[in-house]
Protein backbone atom coordinates (compact mmCIF):
# COMPACT_ATOMS: atom_id res chain seq x y z
CA UNK A 1 0.00 0.00 0.00
CA UNK A 2 2.76 2.42 0.94
CA UNK A 3 4.47 1.68 -2.37
CA UNK A 4 1.40 2.78 -4.26
CA UNK A 5 1.12 6.03 -2.25
CA UNK A 6 4.82 6.80 -2.87
CA UNK A 7 4.46 6.23 -6.62
CA UNK A 8 1.39 8.46 -6.66
CA UNK A 9 3.38 11.22 -4.97
CA UNK A 10 6.11 10.77 -7.57
CA UNK A 11 3.69 11.41 -10.42
CA UNK A 12 2.23 14.46 -8.63
CA UNK A 13 5.72 15.92 -8.05
CA UNK A 14 6.74 15.35 -11.67
CA UNK A 15 3.60 17.05 -13.04
CA UNK A 16 3.95 19.96 -10.60
CA UNK A 17 7.62 20.43 -11.44
CA UNK A 18 7.01 21.01 -15.12
CA UNK A 19 3.98 23.25 -14.78
CA UNK A 20 5.41 25.92 -12.51
CA UNK A 21 6.43 29.27 -13.94
CA UNK A 22 8.89 30.18 -11.22
CA UNK A 23 12.01 28.18 -11.94
CA UNK A 24 13.29 28.22 -8.33
CA UNK A 25 10.16 26.39 -7.16
CA UNK A 26 10.65 23.89 -9.98
CA UNK A 27 14.17 23.09 -8.80
CA UNK A 28 13.06 22.59 -5.21
CA UNK A 29 10.25 20.28 -6.27
CA UNK A 30 12.82 18.33 -8.30
CA UNK A 31 14.82 17.88 -5.09
CA UNK A 32 11.76 16.47 -3.35
CA UNK A 33 11.18 14.17 -6.35
CA UNK A 34 14.72 12.79 -6.01
CA UNK A 35 14.22 12.15 -2.31
CA UNK A 36 10.95 10.26 -2.81
CA UNK A 37 12.60 8.26 -5.59
CA UNK A 38 15.38 7.27 -3.13
CA UNK A 39 12.74 6.09 -0.62
CA UNK A 40 11.01 4.02 -3.35
CA UNK A 41 14.31 2.34 -4.15
CA UNK A 42 14.97 1.58 -0.49
CA UNK A 43 11.55 -0.13 -0.37
CA UNK A 44 12.68 -2.24 -3.33
CA UNK A 45 15.87 -3.26 -1.43
CA UNK A 46 18.23 -1.39 -3.75
CA UNK A 47 20.25 0.28 -1.01
CA UNK A 48 23.37 1.24 -2.99
CA UNK A 49 21.36 2.89 -5.73
CA UNK A 50 19.16 4.73 -3.20
CA UNK A 51 22.26 6.05 -1.40
CA UNK A 52 23.69 7.34 -4.67
CA UNK A 53 20.46 8.95 -5.82
CA UNK A 54 19.88 10.66 -2.45
CA UNK A 55 23.36 12.13 -2.41
CA UNK A 56 23.55 13.03 -6.11
CA UNK A 57 19.98 13.89 -7.05
CA UNK A 58 18.88 15.73 -3.95
CA UNK A 59 22.31 17.20 -3.34
CA UNK A 60 24.45 17.99 -6.35
CA UNK A 61 21.84 18.44 -9.10
CA UNK A 62 19.75 20.84 -7.00
CA UNK A 63 22.80 22.96 -6.10
CA UNK A 64 24.00 23.08 -9.71
CA UNK A 65 20.57 24.11 -11.01
CA UNK A 66 20.28 26.89 -8.42
CA UNK A 67 23.78 28.10 -9.37
CA UNK A 68 22.63 28.17 -13.01
CA UNK A 69 19.53 30.16 -12.06
CA UNK A 70 21.63 32.71 -10.20
CA UNK A 71 23.61 33.41 -13.37
CA UNK A 72 20.62 33.56 -15.70
CA UNK A 73 17.06 34.53 -14.89
CA UNK A 74 14.61 33.13 -12.46
CA UNK A 75 11.26 33.37 -14.21
CA UNK A 76 10.01 31.67 -17.31
CA UNK A 77 8.86 34.04 -20.03
CA UNK A 78 5.97 33.28 -22.30
CA UNK A 79 7.85 33.85 -25.51
CA UNK A 80 6.74 37.46 -25.65
CA UNK A 81 9.37 38.44 -28.16
CA UNK A 82 8.45 35.91 -30.76
CA UNK A 83 5.92 36.11 -33.52
CA UNK A 84 6.13 32.43 -34.27
CA UNK A 85 4.36 30.82 -31.34
CA UNK A 86 0.86 31.89 -30.36
CA UNK A 87 0.41 32.64 -26.67
CA UNK A 88 -1.36 30.16 -24.46
CA UNK A 89 -0.95 26.51 -23.75
CA UNK A 90 -3.17 24.83 -26.36
CA UNK A 91 -1.57 25.73 -29.65
CA UNK A 92 -0.54 23.39 -32.46
CA UNK A 93 2.91 22.73 -30.99
CA UNK A 94 1.51 21.40 -27.72
CA UNK A 95 -1.17 19.30 -29.39
CA UNK A 96 1.30 17.58 -31.70
CA UNK A 97 3.63 16.94 -28.75
CA UNK A 98 0.74 15.41 -26.80
CA UNK A 99 -0.14 13.13 -29.68
CA UNK A 100 3.49 11.97 -30.02
CA UNK A 101 3.72 11.34 -26.28
CA UNK A 102 0.49 9.34 -26.22
CA UNK A 103 1.51 7.21 -29.20
CA UNK A 104 4.91 6.46 -27.60
CA UNK A 105 3.25 5.60 -24.30
CA UNK A 106 0.75 3.29 -26.00
CA UNK A 107 3.52 1.44 -27.84
CA UNK A 108 5.46 0.99 -24.59
CA UNK A 109 2.38 -0.28 -22.74
CA UNK A 110 1.79 -2.78 -25.53
CA UNK A 111 5.39 -3.91 -25.07
CA UNK A 112 4.98 -4.55 -21.35
CA UNK A 113 2.17 -7.07 -21.84
CA UNK A 114 4.77 -9.79 -22.40
CA UNK A 115 7.02 -8.92 -19.50
CA UNK A 116 7.15 -11.01 -16.31
CA UNK A 117 5.18 -9.81 -13.30
CA UNK A 118 6.75 -7.75 -10.56
CA UNK A 119 8.88 -9.91 -8.28
CA UNK A 120 8.49 -13.13 -10.23
CA UNK A 121 11.24 -15.57 -9.17
CA UNK A 122 10.99 -17.48 -12.47
CA UNK A 123 11.92 -14.51 -14.62
CA UNK A 124 14.76 -15.36 -17.03
CA UNK A 125 16.97 -12.55 -15.76
CA UNK A 126 17.52 -14.37 -12.45
CA UNK A 127 18.81 -17.63 -13.88
CA UNK A 128 21.84 -17.27 -16.10
CA UNK A 129 24.69 -15.32 -14.54
CA UNK A 130 23.05 -14.04 -11.34
CA UNK A 131 23.42 -17.22 -9.21
CA UNK A 132 27.14 -17.26 -9.96
CA UNK A 133 27.49 -13.57 -9.06
CA UNK A 134 25.71 -14.18 -5.76
CA UNK A 135 27.87 -17.14 -4.68
CA UNK A 136 31.34 -16.27 -5.83
CA UNK A 137 32.36 -12.80 -4.51
CA UNK A 138 32.84 -14.04 -0.97
CA UNK A 139 35.06 -16.96 -2.01
CA UNK A 140 37.11 -15.05 -4.54
CA UNK A 141 37.62 -11.69 -2.88
CA UNK A 142 36.27 -11.69 0.66
CA UNK A 143 33.91 -8.81 -0.04
CA UNK A 144 30.46 -8.96 1.54
CA UNK A 145 28.66 -6.31 -0.51
CA UNK A 146 27.87 -8.00 -3.80
CA UNK A 147 27.29 -4.75 -5.67
CA UNK A 148 30.76 -3.38 -4.83
CA UNK A 149 32.39 -6.68 -5.76
CA UNK A 150 30.55 -6.71 -9.08
CA UNK A 151 31.43 -3.09 -9.81
CA UNK A 152 35.12 -3.39 -9.04
CA UNK A 153 35.97 -6.96 -9.88
CA UNK A 154 33.60 -8.60 -12.37
CA UNK A 155 32.57 -5.41 -14.24
CA UNK A 156 35.74 -3.41 -13.71
CA UNK A 157 35.86 -2.06 -17.26
CA UNK A 158 32.44 -0.43 -16.87
CA UNK A 159 33.62 1.41 -13.77
CA UNK A 160 36.74 2.58 -15.63
CA UNK A 161 34.47 3.98 -18.35
CA UNK A 162 32.24 5.66 -15.76
CA UNK A 163 35.22 7.36 -14.10
CA UNK A 164 36.40 8.57 -17.50
CA UNK A 165 32.92 9.99 -18.20
CA UNK A 166 32.99 12.01 -14.96
CA UNK A 167 36.50 13.25 -15.79
CA UNK A 168 35.36 14.27 -19.28
CA UNK A 169 32.38 16.20 -17.96
CA UNK A 170 34.67 18.07 -15.54
CA UNK A 171 37.01 19.00 -18.39
CA UNK A 172 34.06 20.11 -20.57
CA UNK A 173 32.72 22.43 -17.87
CA UNK A 174 36.19 23.95 -17.42
CA UNK A 175 36.48 24.55 -21.16
CA UNK A 176 33.04 26.12 -21.41
CA UNK A 177 32.99 28.39 -18.40
CA UNK A 178 36.46 29.39 -17.31
CA UNK A 179 37.82 32.76 -18.26
CA UNK A 180 41.39 33.92 -17.93
CA UNK A 181 42.07 36.39 -15.16
CA UNK A 182 43.56 39.42 -16.87
CA UNK A 183 46.39 40.68 -14.69
CA UNK B 1 -8.25 -8.53 -18.00
CA UNK B 2 -8.23 -7.83 -14.26
CA UNK B 3 -5.20 -10.01 -13.66
CA UNK B 4 -3.32 -8.22 -16.43
CA UNK B 5 -3.97 -4.90 -14.68
CA UNK B 6 -3.05 -6.24 -11.25
CA UNK B 7 0.12 -7.89 -12.54
CA UNK B 8 1.47 -5.01 -14.57
CA UNK B 9 0.12 -1.72 -13.18
CA UNK B 10 3.50 -0.77 -11.77
CA UNK B 11 5.05 -0.84 -15.27
CA UNK B 12 2.30 1.50 -16.46
CA UNK B 13 3.05 3.98 -13.68
CA UNK B 14 6.74 3.97 -14.67
CA UNK B 15 5.76 4.57 -18.31
CA UNK B 16 3.57 7.50 -17.17
CA UNK B 17 6.58 9.07 -15.45
CA UNK B 18 8.72 8.57 -18.53
CA UNK B 19 6.12 10.22 -20.73
CA UNK B 20 5.83 13.21 -18.37
CA UNK B 21 9.58 13.75 -18.70
CA UNK B 22 9.43 13.27 -22.47
CA UNK B 23 6.62 15.81 -22.84
CA UNK B 24 8.63 18.37 -20.85
CA UNK B 25 11.59 17.84 -23.15
CA UNK B 26 9.73 18.45 -26.41
CA UNK B 27 6.90 20.84 -25.60
CA UNK B 28 8.29 23.40 -23.19
CA UNK B 29 10.19 26.36 -24.55
CA UNK B 30 12.43 27.22 -21.63
CA UNK B 31 15.82 25.52 -21.77
CA UNK B 32 16.03 24.77 -18.05
CA UNK B 33 12.62 23.06 -18.20
CA UNK B 34 14.03 20.82 -20.91
CA UNK B 35 16.95 19.87 -18.67
CA UNK B 36 14.58 19.11 -15.81
CA UNK B 37 12.46 16.96 -18.13
CA UNK B 38 15.59 15.04 -19.16
CA UNK B 39 16.36 14.42 -15.50
CA UNK B 40 12.85 13.11 -14.79
CA UNK B 41 13.05 10.82 -17.84
CA UNK B 42 16.40 9.40 -16.75
CA UNK B 43 15.31 8.61 -13.19
CA UNK B 44 12.10 7.00 -14.46
CA UNK B 45 14.09 4.68 -16.76
CA UNK B 46 16.39 3.74 -13.87
CA UNK B 47 13.32 2.98 -11.71
CA UNK B 48 12.01 0.70 -14.45
CA UNK B 49 15.23 -1.32 -14.57
CA UNK B 50 15.54 -1.67 -10.81
CA UNK B 51 12.00 -2.99 -10.57
CA UNK B 52 12.97 -5.93 -12.79
CA UNK B 53 15.55 -7.05 -10.25
CA UNK B 54 13.24 -7.59 -7.32
CA UNK B 55 12.34 -11.11 -6.18
CA UNK B 56 9.45 -11.84 -3.80
CA UNK B 57 10.85 -12.51 -0.32
CA UNK B 58 14.38 -11.40 -1.22
CA UNK B 59 16.56 -9.10 0.84
CA UNK B 60 19.18 -6.56 -0.15
CA UNK B 61 22.20 -7.97 -2.03
CA UNK B 62 24.56 -7.95 0.95
CA UNK B 63 25.56 -11.30 2.43
CA UNK B 64 23.74 -12.08 5.65
CA UNK B 65 23.35 -15.21 7.78
CA UNK B 66 19.60 -15.12 8.14
CA UNK B 67 18.83 -14.56 4.48
CA UNK B 68 17.39 -17.31 2.32
CA UNK B 69 17.05 -15.61 -1.05
CA UNK B 70 18.69 -12.46 -2.40
CA UNK B 71 17.66 -9.87 -4.92
CA UNK B 72 19.34 -9.79 -8.31
CA UNK B 73 22.39 -7.52 -7.98
CA UNK B 74 23.05 -7.02 -11.70
CA UNK B 75 20.53 -4.19 -12.40
CA UNK B 76 21.82 -2.31 -9.33
CA UNK B 77 25.34 -2.33 -10.74
CA UNK B 78 24.32 -1.10 -14.18
CA UNK B 79 22.04 1.60 -12.80
CA UNK B 80 24.77 2.99 -10.53
CA UNK B 81 26.76 3.76 -13.65
CA UNK B 82 23.64 5.26 -15.24
CA UNK B 83 23.10 7.68 -12.35
CA UNK B 84 26.72 8.79 -12.54
CA UNK B 85 26.47 9.41 -16.28
CA UNK B 86 23.23 11.36 -15.81
CA UNK B 87 24.83 13.77 -13.36
CA UNK B 88 27.72 14.35 -15.76
CA UNK B 89 25.34 15.03 -18.64
CA UNK B 90 23.25 17.44 -16.55
CA UNK B 91 26.36 19.39 -15.54
CA UNK B 92 27.53 19.87 -19.14
CA UNK B 93 23.99 20.79 -20.27
CA UNK B 94 23.74 23.48 -17.59
CA UNK B 95 27.14 24.90 -18.63
CA UNK B 96 25.94 25.15 -22.25
CA UNK B 97 22.73 26.92 -21.14
CA UNK B 98 24.77 29.47 -19.17
CA UNK B 99 26.86 30.23 -22.28
CA UNK B 100 23.72 30.53 -24.44
CA UNK B 101 22.27 33.03 -21.99
CA UNK B 102 25.45 35.08 -22.05
CA UNK B 103 25.37 35.16 -25.85
CA UNK B 104 21.69 35.78 -26.61
CA UNK B 105 20.28 37.27 -23.40
CA UNK B 106 17.30 34.94 -23.26
CA UNK B 107 16.53 31.34 -22.43
CA UNK B 108 13.40 30.79 -24.50
CA UNK B 109 13.84 28.57 -27.49
CA UNK B 110 11.63 30.49 -29.93
CA UNK B 111 13.14 33.87 -28.99
CA UNK B 112 16.59 32.46 -29.77
CA UNK B 113 15.37 31.13 -33.13
CA UNK B 114 13.89 34.57 -33.88
CA UNK B 115 17.20 36.33 -33.16
CA UNK B 116 19.02 33.85 -35.39
CA UNK B 117 16.53 34.39 -38.21
CA UNK B 118 16.92 38.17 -38.02
CA UNK B 119 20.71 37.88 -38.07
CA UNK B 120 20.56 35.68 -41.16
CA UNK B 121 18.28 38.18 -42.89
CA UNK B 122 20.60 41.09 -42.07
CA UNK B 123 23.49 39.13 -43.48
CA UNK B 124 21.61 38.41 -46.70
CA UNK B 125 20.46 42.02 -47.10
CA UNK B 126 24.00 43.25 -46.48
CA UNK B 127 25.33 40.97 -49.22
CA UNK B 128 22.79 41.98 -51.85
CA UNK B 129 23.29 45.68 -50.97
CA UNK B 130 27.00 45.42 -51.69
CA UNK B 131 26.43 43.71 -55.01
CA UNK B 132 24.11 46.46 -56.21
CA UNK B 133 26.68 49.13 -55.45
CA UNK C 1 25.99 34.63 5.60
CA UNK C 2 29.05 34.66 7.80
CA UNK C 3 27.54 37.33 10.04
CA UNK C 4 24.91 34.89 11.20
CA UNK C 5 26.41 33.29 14.28
CA UNK C 6 24.22 30.21 14.45
CA UNK C 7 25.02 29.15 10.89
CA UNK C 8 28.72 29.83 11.36
CA UNK C 9 29.05 27.84 14.60
CA UNK C 10 27.03 24.86 13.40
CA UNK C 11 28.87 24.59 10.10
CA UNK C 12 32.24 24.88 11.88
CA UNK C 13 31.20 21.94 14.02
CA UNK C 14 29.72 19.85 11.23
CA UNK C 15 32.20 20.13 8.34
CA UNK C 16 34.92 17.87 9.86
CA UNK C 17 32.31 15.25 10.68
CA UNK C 18 30.92 15.31 7.15
CA UNK C 19 34.42 14.70 5.76
CA UNK C 20 35.00 11.91 8.26
CA UNK C 21 31.70 10.36 7.23
CA UNK C 22 32.78 10.49 3.60
CA UNK C 23 35.95 8.54 4.44
CA UNK C 24 33.88 6.09 6.51
CA UNK C 25 31.54 5.43 3.59
CA UNK C 26 34.57 4.81 1.35
CA UNK C 27 36.31 2.45 3.80
CA UNK C 28 33.21 0.37 4.55
CA UNK C 29 32.13 0.06 0.95
CA UNK C 30 32.55 -3.67 0.98
CA UNK C 31 30.70 -4.32 4.24
CA UNK C 32 27.56 -2.33 3.60
CA UNK C 33 26.09 0.10 1.12
CA UNK C 34 28.55 2.69 -0.02
CA UNK C 35 31.73 2.74 -1.99
CA UNK C 36 33.84 5.22 -3.87
CA UNK C 37 31.27 7.24 -5.71
CA UNK C 38 29.02 8.03 -2.73
CA UNK C 39 32.00 8.99 -0.56
CA UNK C 40 33.29 11.38 -3.18
CA UNK C 41 29.97 13.18 -3.50
CA UNK C 42 29.64 13.57 0.28
CA UNK C 43 33.16 15.00 0.50
CA UNK C 44 32.35 17.53 -2.21
CA UNK C 45 29.18 18.56 -0.39
CA UNK C 46 31.23 19.50 2.69
CA UNK C 47 33.26 21.94 0.58
CA UNK C 48 30.02 23.29 -0.94
CA UNK C 49 28.69 23.94 2.57
CA UNK C 50 31.84 25.86 3.42
CA UNK C 51 31.46 28.02 0.31
CA UNK C 52 27.79 28.70 1.05
CA UNK C 53 28.61 30.02 4.51
CA UNK C 54 31.85 31.93 3.91
CA UNK C 55 31.78 33.00 0.26
CA UNK C 56 33.55 31.98 -2.91
CA UNK C 57 36.91 33.72 -2.36
CA UNK C 58 37.33 32.23 1.08
CA UNK C 59 36.35 28.83 -0.27
CA UNK C 60 38.89 29.09 -3.13
CA UNK C 61 41.63 29.57 -0.56
CA UNK C 62 40.74 26.23 0.97
CA UNK C 63 40.47 24.32 -2.30
CA UNK C 64 43.09 25.86 -4.56
CA UNK C 65 42.39 25.79 -8.26
CA UNK C 66 45.71 24.13 -9.09
CA UNK C 67 45.16 21.35 -6.54
CA UNK C 68 41.68 20.45 -7.76
CA UNK C 69 42.84 20.63 -11.38
CA UNK C 70 45.53 18.06 -10.68
CA UNK C 71 43.31 15.83 -8.52
CA UNK C 72 40.80 15.61 -11.36
CA UNK C 73 43.12 13.31 -13.25
CA UNK C 74 45.00 11.64 -10.39
CA UNK C 75 42.04 9.41 -9.61
CA UNK C 76 41.74 8.08 -13.15
CA UNK C 77 45.52 7.56 -13.20
CA UNK C 78 45.32 5.48 -10.00
CA UNK C 79 42.61 3.33 -11.53
CA UNK C 80 44.43 2.79 -14.80
CA UNK C 81 47.74 2.43 -12.99
CA UNK C 82 46.51 -0.49 -10.89
CA UNK C 83 45.45 -2.18 -14.10
CA UNK C 84 48.88 -1.69 -15.67
CA UNK C 85 50.62 -2.96 -12.51
CA UNK C 86 48.58 -6.13 -12.81
CA UNK C 87 49.96 -6.49 -16.35
CA UNK C 88 53.52 -6.44 -14.99
CA UNK C 89 52.85 -9.42 -12.75
CA UNK C 90 51.63 -11.68 -15.48
CA UNK C 91 47.87 -11.33 -15.40
CA UNK C 92 45.38 -9.65 -17.68
CA UNK C 93 44.56 -5.95 -17.35
CA UNK C 94 42.80 -5.41 -13.99
CA UNK C 95 43.26 -8.99 -12.82
CA UNK C 96 44.00 -8.35 -9.15
CA UNK C 97 44.63 -11.97 -8.29
CA UNK C 98 48.18 -11.81 -9.66
CA UNK C 99 49.33 -8.95 -7.43
CA UNK C 100 51.98 -10.16 -4.93
CA UNK C 101 50.06 -9.13 -1.80
CA UNK C 102 49.19 -12.52 -0.34
CA UNK C 103 46.88 -15.20 -1.62
CA UNK C 104 44.08 -14.69 -4.15
CA UNK C 105 41.51 -13.47 -1.62
CA UNK C 106 43.68 -10.77 -0.04
CA UNK C 107 45.08 -9.51 -3.31
CA UNK C 108 41.60 -9.14 -4.79
CA UNK C 109 40.36 -7.36 -1.69
CA UNK C 110 43.23 -4.85 -1.70
CA UNK C 111 42.85 -4.30 -5.43
CA UNK C 112 39.19 -3.41 -4.90
CA UNK C 113 40.17 -0.92 -2.18
CA UNK C 114 42.70 0.76 -4.46
CA UNK C 115 40.13 1.17 -7.19
CA UNK C 116 37.57 2.69 -4.85
CA UNK C 117 40.13 5.24 -3.63
CA UNK C 118 40.82 6.26 -7.22
CA UNK C 119 37.11 6.71 -7.96
CA UNK C 120 36.55 8.79 -4.81
CA UNK C 121 39.43 11.20 -5.51
CA UNK C 122 38.24 11.87 -9.06
CA UNK C 123 34.58 12.27 -8.17
CA UNK C 124 35.24 14.67 -5.27
CA UNK C 125 37.61 16.84 -7.31
CA UNK C 126 35.29 17.00 -10.33
CA UNK C 127 32.22 17.91 -8.27
CA UNK C 128 34.15 20.69 -6.52
CA UNK C 129 35.48 21.96 -9.87
CA UNK C 130 32.05 22.00 -11.49
CA UNK C 131 30.54 23.87 -8.56
CA UNK C 132 33.24 26.54 -8.51
CA UNK C 133 33.01 27.10 -12.26
CA UNK C 134 29.26 27.54 -12.13
CA UNK C 135 29.10 29.74 -9.05
CA UNK C 136 30.93 32.70 -10.49
CA UNK C 137 29.69 36.24 -10.40
CA UNK C 138 26.85 37.36 -12.63
CA UNK C 139 29.01 39.90 -14.42
CA UNK C 140 31.24 37.20 -15.92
Amino acid sequence: MIDFILLFFLVICAIAAIRMKDLLSTVIILGAYSLIMAVVWTRMNAVDVAFTEASVGAGITTVLLIAALSRTQRGEENGQRSQVRVQGSLNAHSIISLIVVFVTGAVLVYGTLDMPDYGDPNAPSHHHVAPRYIKEPLEESGVINMVTALLANYRGYDTLGETTVIFTSGISVILLLRRKIQQ
Amino acid sequence: MIEIIIGKYNYWIYITLMMIGFYAMIAKGNLIKKIIGMNIFQTAVILFYISTGKVWGGTAPILWDKAVIYDNPIPHVLMLTAIVVSVGTTAVAIAIVIRIYKEYGTMEEDAILEIERKQAEELRKGNTGQREI
Amino acid sequence: MKDDIIIRVISNLLIPFIQLYALYVLAHGDLGPGGGFQGGVIFASSIILYVLVYGIDEGRKRAHQKITDVLNSVGVMIYGGIGVVCLFFGGYYLQYGKLPLGDLKHASHLGIYGIEIGVEVTVAAVMITIFFEMAGRKSD
